[in-house]
């Protein structure tokens, strides 16, 4: 009897899992067809990409100053054994601009737009406004979606050219004013480590994983169904399938840039 | 007007409609009764098209609603307006923005003509000079009254209301009735009225429809109604705790 119970387990598993992926798609579809389909409310678009980008900026940078200090003092653990301090810099830039950067930055994004998104779209779909909407002759996805989508997609790579840029500082300071690394020679092997191929990867990652906490929080919000439980579950559920997402998304493309971009 | 035909939608292994037809003429006022959960909303949301039948169908201005392509759905739904239960209000907008928003999305009208007709619109439901305030400073009977108002800002030709005197005192209850028949003078609208409340049925009714096991199963006037020798009939309107619908419950469980 257990034994039947797990496969029926496992076969709804599977089922839940098929039919998670096909509305994703069939949802990340219809955006992306609206989203070059006019007419276009900038407007909307605007006031997305504040919420997503302005209002993140603040927690965004402090989490990267840390993340900086953090790995330059870990990093110099190990340095300072075999006296290769400077390489703490190198060593950095490229793990903060290639990895870290993009990773911490969408998963605070995800933690605090996404949740935000599905939180709200899942409050608008218990109150009937989704249907009001569709009633007003507005598609539910141009309307929300949409705007959401690209202000993701474009904040996104903004903020973690900050979180770059920050973090690196972060390390900066450490080096320079706890290790003795002097500023200009901090400077020039960060900027003779990075290549522009290692700010690109970092950024189409940042690219790509916008567009992933948007769509899934839309998604899971649009997908609810109960009254404030129901917003609650969705709401965890967006925020731990993103956090899933994102870190399978982060090793498909870094396994696939280290191939293409030896 | 509305032709329904033969209108079938299960739930989960639940049948809500059954082969419901029914036929509302333009300019008439259509109450639909039956117990909450009879699935009186589901049959609304079929008549706007936000549900898809199972089986049969709804025909609107003789098009099939379930067949239309989404920019013909969305010519239908310029012209039929939806009062929601809870009103629907958008949270992220304050009333006038509520009352006008087909008007700024599909319209290229400007703002003082927009400003005009979302104060007309909020005048004629009792509600002048409040645009300014938001959906979470309005008590519940003012949100209906703004979903109201919202739905006839476009000037449609069918106006549908789900429960519209649900959760608001009787005051309140006999105004929005008062406003549904003004309303129907007024801007002579077709209109179907979901609700339980029989005050407000024999209030603001051409014809009263009662729905009982996913069937329409007696249409006439009020006193056509109120006349019915059906057992389940007299049960319903006249509220009693003991009689063949409760029964049916009863044996089912």
């Amino acid at each position: 009897m257990m034994f039947t119970d797990f496969f029926i387990t496992i076969g709804h598993r599977i089922i839940a899992c098929m039919i998670f992926f096909g509305g994703l798609s069939n949802l990340a579809a219809q955006t992306v067809y609206l989203t070059f389909k006019p007419p276009y409310k900038w407007q909307r678009i605007f006031e997305q990409a504040k919420k997503a980008g302005n209002e993140s900026f603040p927690i965004v940078a402090l989490v990267a100053l840390f993340i900086g200090f953090i790995f330059a003092l870990q990093t110099a653990y190990f340095m300072q054994r075999i006296g290769s301090e400077i390489y703490i810099a190198s060593l950095v830039a490229l793990t903060v601009v290639r990895e870290l950067g993009p990773v911490i930055t969408a998963l605070i994004v995800a933690g605090r737009v996404g949740a935000s998104n599905t939180a709200e779209l899942g409050s608008m779909q218990v109150t009937e406004q989704i249907d009001a909407l569709e009633t007003l002759a507005t598609n539910p996805v141009k309307y929300l979606v949409v705007p959401r989508f690209v202000a993701l997609s474009i904040m996104l790579p903004v903020l973690t050219l900050y979180a770059n840029i920050i973090g690196i500082l972060g390390s900066y300071i450490i080096c320079v004013f706890k290790l003795g690394i002097t500023s200009s020679m901090y400077m020039n092997v960060t900027f003779e480590a990075l290549l522009y191929k290692d700010l690109f990867t970092g950024l189409f990652k940042a690219w790509i994983f916008g567009m992933v906490i948007a769509l899934i929080s839309c998604y899971e919000g649009f997908n609810v169904e109960g009254g404030a439980e129901g917003v609650g579950k969705a709401t965890t559920r967006s925020v731990v399938f993103t956090f899933i997402m994102i870190i399978a998304a982060d090793c498909f493309f870094t396994a696939l840039f280290y191939f293409i971009f030896p | 007007m509305i032709e329904i035909r033969e209108l079938s939608k299960h739930f989960n292994n639940h049948q809500v409609l059954n082969r419901l037809s029914l036929n509302i003429e333009k300019g008439q006022t259509c109450v639909i009764i039956g117990r909450s959960g009879c699935g009186k909303s589901v049959l609304l949301k079929h008549i706007v098209g936000l549900l898809n039948p199972d089986e049969g169908g709804v025909l609107v201005e003789g098009k099939e609603v379930a067949k239309l392509n989404p920019l013909e759905l969305d010519q239908l739904r310029s012209k039929i307006s939806m009062v929601f239960q809870g009103g629907a209000l958008f949270d992220s907008m304050n009333v006038a923005d509520n009352v006008g928003f087909s008007l700024i999305e599909h319209t290229h009208i400007t703002q003082k003509e927009l400003s005009e007709r979302v104060e007309e619109s909020l005048h004629l439901v009792g509600l002048g000079g409040i645009g300014n305030l938001t959906p979470a400073e309005l008590s519940g009977g003012m949100k209906k009254r703004v979903a109201l108002a919202r739905a006839i800002c476009i000037r449609p030709e069918i106006i549908l209301y789900d429960e519209p005197t649900t959760g608001v005192d009787p005051i309140t209850a006999d105004s929005i009735n008062g406003l549904i028949r003004s309303l129907h003078d007024k801007l002579k609208v077709t209109a179907v009225v979901v609700t339980h409340d029989m005050k407000s049925a024999y209030h603001v009714a051409d014809k009263i429809a009662m729905m009982y096991q996913g069937k329409i199963i007696i249409e006439g006037s009020a006193e056509e109604i109120q006349a019915s020798q059906d057992p389940v009939v007299h049960q319903f309107i006249n509220g009693l705790s003991k009689g063949p619908i409760t029964e049916s419950i009863g044996n089912s469980r």
